[in-house]
């Protein structure tokens, strides 16, 4: 066992556990973050995704030994900073969710698509968005929704919302 | 329809009482006593849910079925605050816990509209009437003065009283046994799009799935079972495993499923991956023994070509269908296969159990049924339902998986040997590789047609049977009712003016089945839809017009020419396009659906997806349309993405690398339309599956005239 001193969600949170244990179950079963979800274990299914440092990473494939303690870790709950993030606002425009399980690893996925490309077209949505499995099958409303989310920041850019 | 669902009750043997109770003016479950007086009146009365109104005006609606993602939690609530004429906000859902006086509450079958259609209404009008009529009486009025709004009773005069102000008396009233149910034209939250009040949560992360339920003292458990399924432990090897921090206990354990059990071992441990590290470490001997071939579908699908070379035990004839099969001029044989598949939900199986010292029991599980789970618990327990307490957590994904309770009473029985809650969770490894999963099946077709009509029609089902396996319910000489009275005149409207028939042979296998998103469907649909085809391609006939000839029935034919308009299927396309169509019937709901595809390569690629569904009364129009989304990439997945196969008694899939389902860059442009037939619900969650894989191997063959007949395919190589 190790003490770990993580940055998650811009919180300090420091956890004593085995360095070879993923962070997907460090978050869950020792931060009291449930939001990040078990799929695959092996980096299939992107149930799992969080950001280390604004970028996507399969927790579940992540040690945390391997996590410095300058990294940043942001998970669902973390995304909104206290309000609900465009990209979640999107989601319930769109009524993305069937069983919503593997929504949070999706809306990771969209939010760091967003961040580094606002205006993405449907290739660029099919490149960052394919390594995250829904079952439910709700592909065409996630592809929906990432296309609305990239017209509101588009219009609170121009200045439009900001009244 | 109905002789299926019949004969799914006998297989299920259900014991249950529709005692449900329509309680006012108690405050919370606490006052039993009064529960029960009024649930007693209710019995006779036959309305079902479980609604109460509280003295502060709250409305509780305990919902008989649990929500895997098919938005029962607002299907459900829809229906009661219609009636009572309350916003659907103000309805809190409390989720039944499998006690028999709430009936039957398994999701399943398509089932929450089709069954709480009615009963659910009831109630809420029945409701409505003794709050109006307790208005009328304190005011002195008639009640055709006063009327029900956004829960008050308000007088023509505008004075007005809240429920909560009237529910106690109200509860002394009798029960109308014929309330008044609204009229169509009437509804505001029926058939209106409604956004569902479940999303927000599951966008945030706050959603509380099966698998992020914690109780106090818990400890956690992984599973070793046997690789060839049924195999026994020969020797168990430990010591690797002990050496892992937080490894608390290696057990022998079993996995009970409904027609065998199976030995195996568990790892328990402090915390989950404690637990999946030191499974990883066990060193187990297994003794497998005669499952190299019982486990073989290669061998199974073997027997059931076999098996379509004799003839079947019937389920409906015709005519004399192999005389006139025999003399037909122009004819057709063919078979059409599909695979084993797993349902893959992306939350995995996982269950919660604390079997206390007293013999009193508690479950927190995401599962289809807290009936259902009840009842298993109590047999294999062998406790009474009132020393077991159910809590049904949200489903993260089930398509039938989570009503087949393996994983809860695995919990069960490595909680009563370390005497602790115990948390099992399955891996995705074991999901995959050790089922039930939905049977590989084979349709032996034969057909003819005279003088450009489709006139005789074959279907020879062949395979396991489901509630052959499960239910133990098939005698050898009996048809399977579930596949017959799918594949029926009565259900598909084929009418063959020359002969039909439906027949069956049983075909077993050690690999273990459920049902799978709608069931047989998904098996049947590909053999009858793509055979039509065929035959419509031998009589010379546009395959629309061919089927249009045949279903006379209105629903269809509305739904097909719907389909046609939508779809643009008479436009022409260019060389190497090509348009397929099918359509079934299942779950009561009438489904359509026409791809069009174009050649890319070696194989073809999907431009376009259009299905068409009527479910009589909806209650909810983006629901429909939702599901039936997800029946388009799950019915895709089917047809072209991985089935599972054994080789000597071993799974050859182990997790998404293996099992491939479809990915958002693979999934095409879709459209969804509604056709208002107002007939009675039928059901939304499975419906829209079945045609999908035969319109996309219609459509293949419309494109490159390869004719596709078994499942999956791999649509950028065709061969």
């Amino acid at each position: 066992m190790a003490i770990y001193n993580l940055s998650v969600n811009e919180k300090k949170v420091k956890v004593d556990v085995e360095p070879d244990m993923p962070l997907l179950w460090v978050l869950r079963d020792f931060a009291g973050l449930k939001g990040t979800k078990f799929g695959c274990g092996m980096a299939m299914c992107g149930a799992c995704t969080v950001h280390l440092n604004g970028q996507p990473a399969r927790s579940c494939q992540t040690p945390v030994s391997s996590v410095g303690k300058s990294d940043k870790i942001t998970t669902i709950e973390g995304i909104g900073d206290g309000k609900m993030h465009i990209i979640q606002k999107a989601w319930i425009e769109e009524q993305v969710p069937q069983c919503g399980y593997c929504q949070s690893g999706q809306i990771m996925s969209a939010v760091a698509l967003l961040k580094s490309n606002p205006k993405p077209t449907d290739t660029d949505i099919d490149a960052a968005m394919s390594g995250n499995l829904c079952r439910c099958g709700t592909y065409d409303r996630i592809r929906k929704a990432i296309h609305r989310a990239a017209e509101e920041i588009k219009v609170s850019e121009s200045g439009i919302g900001k009244r | 329809m109905e002789n299926i669902k019949n004969s799914r009750r006998n297989f299920l043997k259900t014991s249950a009482v529709a005692s449900f109770g329509l309680a006012l003016g108690i405050s919370g479950f606490t006052k039993d006593a009064s529960l029960k007086k009024i649930s007693a009146a209710i019995l006779k009365l036959e309305i079902n849910p479980f609604i109460i109104i509280d003295t502060a005006g709250n409305i509780t609606l305990v919902n008989p079925r649990p929500d895997m993602g098919q938005g029962s939690t607002q299907a459900v609530p829809s229906l009661l605050a219609e009636e009572l004429e309350v916003s659907l906000n103000k309805v809190l859902i409390v989720q039944s816990d499998g006690n028999g006086k709430y009936g039957s509450q398994t999701s399943g079958g398509s089932s929450s509209v089709r069954e709480l259609w009615l009963p659910i209404r009831k109630a809420g009008a029945a409701a409505r009437e003794m709050l109006t009529t307790t208005a009328a009486k304190r005011w002195n009025v008639p009640v055709s003065e006063c009327r029900a709004e956004d829960g008050k009773i308000i007088h023509t005069t505008g004075k007005s009283l809240t429920y909560g102000e009237l529910a106690d008396d109200a509860s002394k009233l009798e029960i109308p046994k014929e309330p008044k149910l609204k009229e169509a034209k009437d509804f505001k939250i029926i058939g209106k799009y409604n956004r569902r009040l479940d999303v927000p949560e599951r966008v945030t992360g706050q959603a509380v799935y099966g698998i992020d339920v914690d109780v106090p003292g818990m400890v956690y458990a992984s599973i070793l079972h046997s690789p060839a399924i049924h195999g026994k432990v020969v020797s168990i090897d430990d010591s690797e495993t002990r050496k892992v921090k937080g490894v608390l206990q290696v057990i022998k354990t079993e996995r009970t499923m409904p027609h065998r059990t199976s030995e195996a071992v568990a790892v328990v441990a402090t915390n989950y991956w404690a637990a999946l590290k030191g499974k990883k470490a066990l060193k187990v001997k297994w003794d497998n023994a005669g499952y190299e071939k019982s486990l073989n579908t290669a061998d199974y699908f073997a027997a059931t070509t076999q098996a379509a070379l004799k003839p079947g035990i019937n389920f409906e004839e015709k005519g004399d269908f192999s005389a006139k099969f025999a003399a037909a001029k122009e004819k057709l044989e063919a078979n059409y296969e599909t695979p084993f598949l797993a349902h893959a939900p992306i939350e995995p199986e996982n269950a919660i159990a604390h079997v206390k010292d007293d013999g009193s029991v508690e479950i927190w599980a995401p599962v289809q049924g807290p009936d259902w789970t009840l009842r298993d618990v109590c047999g294999y327990l062998k406790v009474k339902p009132e020393q077991v307490k159910i809590n049904v957590a949200l489903l993260g994904g089930a398509f039938g998986r989570k009503a087949y309770h393996d994983f809860v009473l695995e919990a069960c029985h490595i909680s009563k040997q370390v005497k602790k809650p115990v948390k099992v969770i399955w891996s995705r490894e074991d999901d995959i590789s050790q089922g039930p999963y939905r049977p590989g099946m084979l349709s032996h077709m034969q057909g003819f047609v005279d003088n450009g009509k489709i006139t005789g029609f074959h279907h020879h089902t062949i395979g396991e049977s489901i509630a052959g396996q499960v239910f133990k319910g098939l005698k050898e000489d009996e048809a399977d009712s579930w596949i017959g009275g799918e594949l029926s005149v009565e259900n598909s409207k084929y009418q063959f003016d020359a002969a039909s028939k439906v027949s069956w042979t049983n075909v077993k296998t050690d690999i273990p089945v459920v049902w799978w998103r709608s069931v047989y469907a998904s098996n049947f649909g590909w053999g009858q839809e793509c055979f039509v085809d065929e035959l419509a391609h031998l009589a010379k006939k546009d395959p629309l017009k061919a089927r249009l000839e045949i279903l006379p029935d209105e629903r269809f034919q509305k739904v097909l020419n719907t389909l046609a308009e939508k779809a643009n299927w008479d436009e022409k396309l260019p060389e190497g396009s090509g348009k397929g169509i099918a359509v079934f019937k299942s779950f009561g709901s009438i489904s359509a659906c026409c791809i069009t595809v174009t050649k890319k390569d070696q194989g073809v690629r999907i431009d376009k997806v259009v299905s068409v569904i009527d479910c009589g009364y909806y209650v909810n129009p983006d629901n429909v349309k939702a599901q039936t989304e997800g029946n388009i990439v799950m019915g895709l997945t089917a047809a072209i993405k991985d089935g599972i196969t054994f080789t000597n008694g071993i799974c050859d899939q182990t997790n998404f690398h293996q099992y491939n389902i479809l990915r958002l860059n693979e999934t095409p442009k879709m459209e969804v339309h509604i056709v208002d037939s107002g007939s009675v619900p039928g059901g939304v969650g499975e419906p829209g599956l079945p045609p999908i894989a035969p319109a996309l191997g219609n459509a293949v063959f419309a494109a490159t005239g390869r004719r596709i007949r078994k499942l999956p395919f791999d649509i950028s190589n065709l061969g």
